[in-house]
């Protein structure tokens, strides 16, 4: 246990060192929302109508970019052979590199979400909804990008590769995302979106774990 | 040691050696293909000429024996490559990495052949070429799992390493796609709903019912003709591979 932490210390330390990287997340996930307006008009009708799905297209968006620092340092300076080698079981290390992708990349995008909920004419109530469904969708989005993130690990120029696997994966998510946000049927979209958080959160590891042991072979 | 001379081993062994496989398979090609072409050949004259026009739909109907063949090997497909990725991961069998490698495309090129059939036969009869019903979303975000995995196979320059993670993948894949499914379903429905395969009997006529079957047949032989061929060429593709690797290495010595 002591191992995990210490890994997650780790992750979370050298994204604290190396902000600039967060905040420029943030400022994506802010700016993609913010520029809606600018494509379909002033209409705080329409703006509050197309929100939740604005507001998801960002965060999906932004996690995607965050992607290929997930393995790609630890890729090039060896730190991932290390890993390898390590007592923790790969399965370990790969969800820890997971709670601490979504710590980086998820979360500030969630304290983040107020801003464009005001920009795009949410009203209270769907705001609440849609801080629900960015915590219990999220997770799902990291896991699934971890999974992108290992499978595309051995590939140098792999860098557009793994959003073009992951994006059909997320289809689920977006969907759960989505409809939890809007008034009807938001209950039983939510309970569909943290079943299918808890399920891509307890399989992916061991998938990602799987494919980075057969990169290097 | 010459393959002659090594123990008696089961099929299931031998074929691991990829050259076993394309001699025994080989003398299947032609067969295959004259059995595919009068299947064509007797499903289509049952489609074209030998079956009635629906009463709604008129001569529309006929698209239906071209599209529902390829819906279904588009989702078969699927299957035949899950199952070769678990033969990659489990057993390491040779010959699965190649399969796997041959279906990805394949099973595109019908994915593709199922929406633009799809698109034709809804022109006349929806008066659109697309809609985002649950059935045809869920195909288009199959094709898409289709194109992302022959561009993992094309990422990768060794293609013995990419076989793993590429099965990995599909296998996620695999998992992945029931959920879709019936996430797209949930989120918005006009296909008309499954109407031969029921509990209670198809509710198509029978005439319309024989040239579909044929037709099914028709396709999945075509597939199977296809396939045989595609693993053939990798095979051999891979055989000019190592070749050049090891001329290249002896210019180098």
């Amino acid at each position: 246990m002591s191992a995990f932490l210490a890994l997650l210390g780790r992750e979370l330390k050298l994204a604290r060192r190396g902000s600039g990287n967060v905040l420029t997340l943030v400022l994506f996930f802010v700016i993609t929302g913010a520029i809606v307006p600018f494509a379909v008009g002033p209409d705080q009708l329409l703006l509050a109508r197309i929100a939740p799905g604005m507001v998801w297209v960002a965060a999906f968006l932004a996690m995607l970019l965050g992607l290929d620092r997930l393995f790609g340092e630890d890729q090039d300076d060896g730190t991932l052979l290390l890993l390898r080698q390590a007592d923790l079981p790969l399965g370990a290390i790969m969800a820890a590199k997971l709670l601490a992708h979504w710590l980086i990349s998820a979360l500030p995008l969630i304290l983040a979400s107020p801003v464009l909920a005001v920009l795009l004419a949410m009203d209270l109530a769907s705001f609440w909804r849609m801080l629900a469904s960015l915590l219990l969708g999220t997770p799902a989005l990291a896991a699934f990008g971890t999974v992108g993130a290992a499978v595309t690990v051995a590939i140098r120029r792999g860098g557009l590769i793994a959003p073009i696997l992951i994006a059909p994966l997320c289809v689920p998510v977006l969907i759960f995302g989505v409809g939890g946000i809007t008034a009807t049927h938001s209950g039983s979209a939510l309970l569909f979106l943290a079943a299918l958080s808890l399920m891509a959160v307890t399989l992916s590891p061991f998938a990602a774990a799987l494919a980075i042991r057969s990169a290097e072979d | 040691m010459s393959i002659e001379s090594t123990p008696k081993q089961s099929w299931w062994n031998r074929m691991a050696h990829p050259g076993q496989f394309v001699a025994w398979t080989t003398p299947l090609l032609w067969p295959l293909a004259i059995l595919t072409l009068c299947l064509f050949i007797l499903g289509l004259w049952f489609a074209l000429f030998n079956s009635p026009e629906d009463y709604q739909m008129g001569d529309t109907v006929r698209i239906m024996y071209v599209h529902v063949p390829s819906a279904w090997l588009s989702q078969f497909i699927y299957v035949a490559m899950s199952a070769s990725a678990l033969g990659t991961l489990v057993w390491r069998h040779p010959l699965a990495d190649v399969s796997m490698k041959a279906a990805a495309p394949l099973g595109a090129l019908f994915t593709t052949l199922a929406l633009y059939t799809g698109a034709l036969w809804g022109r006349p009869t929806w008066g659109t070429f697309w809609e985002w019903d649950g059935r045809m979303t869920s195909t288009l975000v199959l094709l898409f799992i289709y194109l992302g995995i022959i561009a993992l196979w094309r990422a990768f320059d060794d293609q013995l390493r990419a076989a793993r993670i590429v099965a990995i993948f599909t296998l996620v894949g695999a998992l992945n796609i029931p959920i879709i499914k019936f996430s797209v379903d949930w989120w918005s429905t006009l296909h008309q709903p499954a109407s031969v395969f029921r509990p209670d009997g198809p509710t198509m006529p029978l005439s319309l019912l024989t040239p579909l079957f044929i037709m099914l047949f028709a396709f999945t032989f075509l597939f199977i003709t296809l396939y045989l061929k595609a693993i053939h060429t990798e095979v051999k593709r891979r055989r000019v591979t190592t070749l050049q690797r090891r001329a290249a290495q002896k210019e180098a010595s």
